[in-house]
């Protein structure tokens, strides 16, 4: 095991993958010569050479297209975005191609690719860049999408997705580069998708998150173990395909669930895990299901007002009160 | 640059049939719609067959193709049989895409015909991609990609235009240039009536013709794909052509008028080849040829109709190649 940061233990993932297949290669945007917008790519240039780290111009429709063509004849792209916001340009590439060609070549043709980016709210970064886009992305059949909250797991998944025969979105967090946390250093050992990870065990609530979310929850959970009610929190990790009985296994043991995220609340993912909960375990809920997420309006740059529509740890807290019937 | 006078009259016969062959399907497609047999959209390359046929003569079996929704020709001239064509537009199993695509989506890997895309422009930077592949694993390969004139003014054509010209990517961009976007002449959509001209701003070589053989496109399109091939250099394409049928089955068609339309199959370049051959004392050759192709048409809609529909089953299997992501 070694000590990585989150940025770090993403480089090590595809550093490794691209030492093992040669098919791997990074594209974007200031991946290279910039060492990455975020350092994610940093020292990867000198290391594989501007065959393998492509910096491009800012075209993301354009270079996310190329990587699922060449996907398509055989080679394994990594695309870099400098935020997924900016994916919103590629759009129609992710779900016209990206998630359509092998159903529309009646099985022929496969799309091996991975597309990476920071996710959800940074810092007063204002409307544009604080967007959540997996809620838009899990809604696509043929795509699958990850989003790791610690260093281990980024490193574990993003090899899986790279070893992955199928189109993976991969939602990294600004706000977590910088986490420190015990990596494994065996390059053979890979986090599975649609595996969620008890991140904290308890008996009376359970607390659905992902990505930088969980250790929101985390910190929620400790303030209420003080007040007497020990919270589970489960990380997701994979939220296509999704872990519905680990889900399951927890809500039938706790009676009542939280779920806790990045974005706006009409509809996405929280209103998706919602849904199986009330299929799946009907009576074993002692309470409706909640979910704590971003206030329904546009990120404002005023850094209070921000706070204020990012989903907080004080707002878990109360949702978890409710659902317990505490005051 | 044209190397007509060179063709052997047997050269000539074995281009003609490959347009006539696309042609007759086409026309019996046309049939088959109006009989309810085949659904959805249906856009016909009747007119413009001989941009396909030439296309194919001038490309190796390895090249990679990828072409929009009017699609049939390509895949046709390519090598895919007139069953696994016909067979896909009646939604059936046996089709090229097992009757999950449908006539806008005809893929045939085997003959690297990597599609037909239904989004306009959508597809150039995937063929960019393939070029960009061929590139990293130095081969010998060349990409071609075919669009309509409507296709030049959305961003993805700019886009890989512009990535393909900065990265020298073995690519050939064919704009067929059938004069409408649909129902909107090309006056109307374009500031500049010289597609090739948009070659100009990205530093990439370019040529302009009309059709008038798939000899002349071969040879024309010839030189780009060689450069292609061997400097890995862009090339812009614009071949001038025209479309005798509807923009799809539900166009009337009443945009252009019934002179218009008269005056330009007078200029059919697949007509114009039969006249040659007739005059050159081929009539015997054309009508058994002519006669092949019938019975081979009859046989695809034959084939077509009597074969099985795709069941549930496939439905999970194609979409993810690894396990079903829910």
């Amino acid at each position: 095991m070694s000590a990585l940061r989150y940025r770090e233990a993403i480089r090590a993932g595809m550093s490794e993958e691209m030492e093992r297949d040669d098919r791997v290669f990074v594209i974007g945007e200031e991946v290279g010569h910039y060492q990455g917008a975020y350092k994610v790519t940093e020292g990867m240039l000198e290391k594989f050479g501007a065959k393998r780290v492509v910096d491009t111009p800012i075209t993301e429709s354009g270079f996310t297209g190329i990587a699922i063509g060449a996907a398509m004849v055989g080679l394994r792209p990594i695309v870099e975005y400098m935020t997924w916001n900016f994916s919103a340009v590629a759009f129609d590439q992710i779900l016209n191609n990206a998630a359509k060609v092998r159903q529309m070549s009646g099985g022929q043709l496969n799309v091996p690719l991975v597309l990476r980016a920071p996710n959800g709210s940074a810092r007063q970064v204002g409307s544009q860049h604080s967007h959540s886009m997996e809620h838009f992305y899990t809604h696509i059949p043929g795509l699958k999408c990850v989003a790791p909250a610690t260093p281990a797991d980024a490193k574990g998944l993003i090899k899986t997705a790279i070893r992955d025969d199928d189109p993976v979105l991969y939602f990294e967090s600004e706000t977590l580069y910088s986490i420190k946390g015990e990596v494994p250093d065996d390059p053979e050992i890979t986090v599975p998708f649609g595996v969620a990870r008890v991140a904290r065990e308890g008996a009376g609530v359970t607390i659905i998150a992902w990505s930088r979310m969980v250790h929101v929850a985390l910190e929620a959970a400790e303030k209420l173990a003080a007040e007497g009610i020990e919270a589970e929190v489960i990380d997701l990790r994979s939220l296509r395909p999704l872990d519905e009985e680990a889900i399951i296994k927890s809500v039938k043991k706790t009676h009542r669930a939280v779920v806790a995220y990045e974005g706006f609340p009409y509809g996405g993912v929280g209103a998706e895990i919602v849904d199986r909960i009330q299929r799946l375990a009907f009576d074993d809920l002692d309470a409706p299901v909640l979910r704590v997420t971003t206030r329904d309006v546009p990120m404002p740059y005023n850094a209070k007002l921000e706070q204020l529509v990012i989903p907080q740890a004080a707002g878990i807290i109360d949702a978890v009160k409710q659902v317990s019937y505490r005051s | 640059m044209t190397a007509e006078t060179t063709d052997t009259d047997e050269t000539k016969l074995s281009l003609y049939r490959k347009c006539f062959q696309i042609r007759r399907f086409e026309e019996e497609a046309a049939r088959a719609y109006a009989q309810g047999k085949i659904g959805g959209f249906l856009h016909l390359y009747i007119g413009q067959e001989a941009i396909a046929v030439g296309a194919q003569e001038a490309l190796q079996k390895e090249d990679y193709a990828i072409t929009t929704y009017r699609d049939h020709g390509l895949a046709l001239a390519r090598g895919m049989t007139a069953r696994a064509a016909m067979a896909e537009l009646f939604g059936k199993v046996t089709g090229c895409s097992k009757g999950l695509g449908g006539s806008m989506h005809f893929f045939d890997v085997e003959h690297n015909m990597l599609g037909g895309y239904g989004i306009i422009g959508g597809h150039l930077p995937l063929a960019a991609g393939t070029a960009y592949a061929s590139k990293y694993r130095e081969e010998k390969r060349v990409t071609i990609a075919f669009f309509g004139e409507g296709s030049c003014s959305i961003g993805d054509f700019h886009e890989a235009m512009s990535l393909s010209a900065l990265w020298k990517l073995p690519i050939v961009f064919v704009c067929e240039n059938n004069e409408y976007s649909m129902g909107t002449p090309m006056v109307r959509t374009m500031s500049v009536e010289d597609v090739s001209q948009k070659a100009i701003g990205y530093g990439m070589d370019r040529d302009r013709f009309f059709c008038e053989s798939p000899m002349q496109v071969r040879d024309r399109l010839k030189v780009a794909i060689d450069r292609a091939r061997e400097t890995s250099a862009p090339t812009l394409v614009e071949i001038r052509t025209y479309r005798f049928r509807g923009h799809s089955m539900s166009d009337p068609g009443k945009y252009r008028s019934s002179d218009e339309l008269e005056e330009r199959k007078r200029k059919d370049p697949v007509t114009k080849l039969r006249i040659d051959l007739e005059s050159a004392g081929k009539l015997s050759e054309l009508e058994r040829l002519e006669k092949e192709v019938e019975e081979e048409i009859q046989d695809a809609i034959k084939f077509a109709d009597e074969s099985p529909e795709p069941g549930p089953e496939l439905l999970e299997a194609t979409t993810y190649k690894g396990a079903f992501a829910r």
